[in-house]
């Protein structure tokens, strides 16, 4: 059997869950939780440091960037010119290339604005970044994204932080099957059984943040999440089987008692 | 003295502080942080080197969780 491969430009990941730091209640949570979910990437945020607190903990301290490939993100960038700054500067802290682009476009969905997310995808391809790319579950958008060259194509399943599930399946088996390279889900899972439903539908990973940070039991759930993803990746390659309109016995009907 | 500016707040430093000597002050790793000096990105390699003069406006952004 062919080995199941998880590759995302050049770079080869053990997981197809790709877990978020945010929302945890400390940095001791957010390590304990990222083990457990068996991921080796985890998207980060780049921030001004404290300069009024020296003592303040540091994610580096917790999350060790050697053992997990760090991807940072843009959140919170409303345009272009932030999104662009954001990512040089992370660049510059780590000496990365592969970085998750978000601009959202409306405060209160924070649904991404693509006309944004496209220009700035075509700069950052032409610097030289890897990128993955957080965008709406519209199948010309994903595509041409696609055409600009960005390294995955992460439609969301409902807004960001909802946990309302995939709400467009259908244009999410498009975007699936018109593309190339990865499809990662980001966005609006709520609970383990999301993760395999896009998993099943064919999806190349999943990124999941506070489907994790917010359960009751955070470190127990980002478990859940390792085999769902595991689950829902290992269905997809085995092929379900036909749906059918009626009964179909399981049991022989030969030899029956009477 | 010297009156810059570092992730908003205003401050005063010594005449000749170089990017390095600010990074002791806070006390940051330098291998940790990114730094951008009046809106341009500050290669590593120059730290030690640039001198600050008045005026001049200091972001250092660190990695943060996020999702």
């Amino acid at each position: 059997m062919k080995k199941d491969i998880f590759k995302i430009d050049k770079e080869i990941f053990k997981s197809r869950l790709i877990v978020g730091t945010g929302k945890y209640k400390n940095l001791g949570e957010t390590a304990k939780a990222i083990k457990s979910s068996g991921a080796d990437m985890v998207t980060v945020a780049v921030r001004r440091v404290n300069i009024a607190d020296k003592k303040k903990p540091l994610l580096m301290d917790y999350i060790n960037p050697k053992k997990f490939f760090y991807l940072p993100n843009t959140a919170g960038c409303f345009n272009s010119k932030d999104a662009l700054r954001t990512l040089r500067l992370a660049r510059e802290i780590g000496g990365w290339k592969m970085v998750k682009l978000e601009i959202l476009g409306d405060k209160k969905t924070l649904y991404p604005d693509m006309i944004e997310t496209l220009k700035t995808t075509q700069v950052l391809v032409r610097e030289g970044f890897k990128v993955l790319v957080y965008c709406t579950d519209d199948p010309l958008h994903a595509k041409k994204l696609e055409d600009l060259g960005a390294s995955a194509i992460m439609p969301l399943a409902a807004p960001i932080g909802s946990g309302l599930g995939i709400h467009n399946k259908l244009n999410i088996s498009l975007i699936i099957e018109n593309s190339k390279v990865p499809v990662i889900i980001d966005a609006g899972i709520g609970t383990a059984s999301d993760a395999t439903i896009a998993m099943e539908m064919g999806c190349d990973g999943v990124l999941v943040n506070s489907a994790i940070a917010l359960a009751k039991k955070p470190v127990q759930m980002a478990e859940a999440f390792k085999y769902a993803v595991i689950s829902g990746r290992k269905s997809f390659l085995a092929g379900r089987m036909k749906k059918n309109n009626f009964a179909s016995a399981s049991s022989p009907k030969q030899g029956l008692i009477s | 003295m010297a009156k810059i500016q570092i992730n908003g707040r205003k401050i005063a430093i010594k005449q000749n502080f170089s990017i390095l000597d600010i990074l002791k002050k806070y006390k940051l790793n330098r291998k940790k942080v990114a730094i951008e000096l009046n809106g341009k990105i500050l290669p590593q390699d120059r730290y030690n080197n640039k001198k600050l003069k008045n005026n001049d406006k200091i972001e250092i952004v660190q990695f943060i969780g996020g999702g």
